[in-house]
């Protein structure tokens, strides 16, 4: 089971409260939790990541662990931290104005 | 008796006013989607409880929503919310699925633009502008997307195609973003011509297809634009907005950048009819929806100034379809008044006394329930407007 916690936008979009979780079946990677997370939740697909090329969209950051892994490889296996449940998977969207 | 719902688009959400006939007590309701851009929201005339609307955002991109049940409640077209889709029927979470159709078999493999720097650049899908319903199929809408191009959808918007041909038109390459992006903004569905398009982009212009959205042409003639390097070039003008009245679909009347323009042959030939204008640049234009010759703009300053001459909000109407001009200021505020009024932020409902219907950038929504004579605020403190629609239901 791996927790993720998104943007409150997202929330209201999927209609959950709170953490999401979510089962990843085979090495839970960030391309493999989001996969699963759009799989449980369609409406999700496209605002985390564009819909074909799958780029995460720019204004969005994932955080692991305290650290940014936006830009670690999508492929990279995460920490045992997040597959283990004890630290959520974050879904960060920028601090803007206006 | 008769009611009227007017749907406002706003910077942080979407609202939606409703009155009887008389139009003088307003229910409001809102902020459906707070917090997200809401570009535009509009019924079908075919079923007038079917709504869309669409909702973008910097961080989370493009959403559609749809209500069935006249903004009610509102949910993504193929997701949660509606009937779930039957076994083996596709996948779900794709009605903000926008991408240019490039295939060899219905699509061109043009994919690039002018650039600010007069280089070529690729399309790049950004948002949903503009939202047209079919005026026969209750489950076919139509699209105005940044980076400008046509999409269309048969189910309801669970699913979108782009009309590739016009985005192919050679022209293409030689289209530009306008401050605002290079955004198709205006859909104008012909009422007795099914086949019959006309939309605008900014700043490529006006087009029109005869053929249901295969083929399209420039319909620029007759357009002058001082911001171009060929003033009446065959494309690069900055059109804002185009209205039509059922009736006369062949008569189309044009706010341009600069300009206010009218055609009577379906754009082959447009001549200007800004007449007595005290400045004839503006966003808005509409028909009045019983009286074809009737028109109405709201000039601001300038290209420069965004806002109306001299801190007084006028509407300015034509009887005469053009030229001579008479200001309507009853009831709108006619000192320090500094809003402006956006392209898609007019609208006209057909009681029998024509309500007018416009939205600042200010926050305000005015309505007139007699064709512009008297002016009131519905609202005077949304966020900014950016676009107006109105229904009139039985």
């Amino acid at each position: 089971m791996i927790r993720v916690v998104l943007p409150q936008h997202l929330r209201t979009l999927a209609r959950v409260s709170g953490e999401v979780t979510i089962e990843v079946h085979g090495p839970a990677t960030q391309r493999s939790v989001l996969d699963a997370l759009e799989n449980s939740y369609p409406v999700l697909r496209g605002t985390i990541r564009d819909h074909v090329t799958h780029e995460r969209r720019p204004f969005l950051r994932f955080f692991v662990c305290s650290e940014d892994w936006s830009h670690e490889a999508p492929d990279a296996p995460l920490p045992k931290e997040i597959t283990s449940g004890a630290e959520p998977f974050l879904i960060i969207g920028a601090i803007a104005g206006g | 008796m008769s009611k009227v719902r007017v749907l406002v688009g706003t910077r942080k959400g979407a609202f939606i006013l409703s009155s009887d006939g008389k139009r003088q007590k307003w229910d409001v309701s809102g902020p459906h989607f707070a917090g997200w851009e809401i570009y535009h929201v509009k019924g079908s005339p075919v079923d007038p409880n079917r709504l869309y609307a669409s909702q973008t955002s910097g961080w989370f991109g493009q959403i559609i929503q749809r209500s069935d049940d006249g903004g009610k409640t509102w949910h993504q077209p193929g997701s949660a919310g509606e009937k779930p889709p039957a076994p083996g029927a596709g996948p779900v979470g794709e009605s903000n699925k926008f991408v240019y159709d490039a295939s060899d078999q219905t699509g061109k493999p043009l994919t690039t633009h002018q650039w600010y720097d007069g280089t070529q650049h690729p399309w790049e899908f950004k948002r949903v502008w503009h939202i047209e319903p079919s005026l026969r199929e209750v489950d076919t809408v139509y699209a105005g997307i940044e980076d400008a191009a046509l999409f269309r959808s048969t189910d309801g918007g669970k699913t979108w195609h782009e009309l590739p041909g016009l985005r192919g038109n050679d022209t293409g390459p030689r289209w530009q973003p306008g401050a605002g992006g290079m955004c198709l903004h205006t859909i104008v569905l012909d009422p007795k011509d099914p086949k019959r398009i006309f939309i605008a982009i900014s700043a490529a212009g006006a087009f029109r297809t005869d053929d249901g959205g295969k083929t399209w042409k420039p319909i620029n003639q007759g357009l002058r634009s001082e911001h171009i390097p060929d003033p009446t070039a065959e494309v690069g003008h900055c059109v804002h907005r185009i209205a039509q009245h059922r009736s006369r679909p062949n008569t189309l009347f044009m706010q341009k950048h600069w300009d206010v323009m009218r055609t009577d042959d379906a754009g082959d030939n447009w001549r200007e009819v800004s007449g007595d204008l005290p400045t004839d640049f503006g966003f808005v234009i509409d028909v009045h929806a019983h009286e074809p010759e009737t028109v109405y703009v709201v000039p601001i300053k300038s290209d420069s100034e965004h806002f109306p001459l001299d801190g007084k909000l006028r509407v300015y109407r034509s009887r005469t379809g053009g030229n001579e001009w008479e200001p309507l200021a009853k009831g709108l505020p006619q000192s320090d008044c500094y809003v402006n009024v956006l392209r898609d932020a007019m609208a006209v409902d057909s009681l029998d006394s024509c309500g007018v219907y416009f939205g600042t950038t200010g926050g305000q929504v005015y309505a007139s329930a007699d064709a512009g004579n008297n002016w009131a605020p519905i609202v005077r403190d949304l966020p900014a407007v950016l676009s107006v629609e109105v229904q009139t239901l039985p």
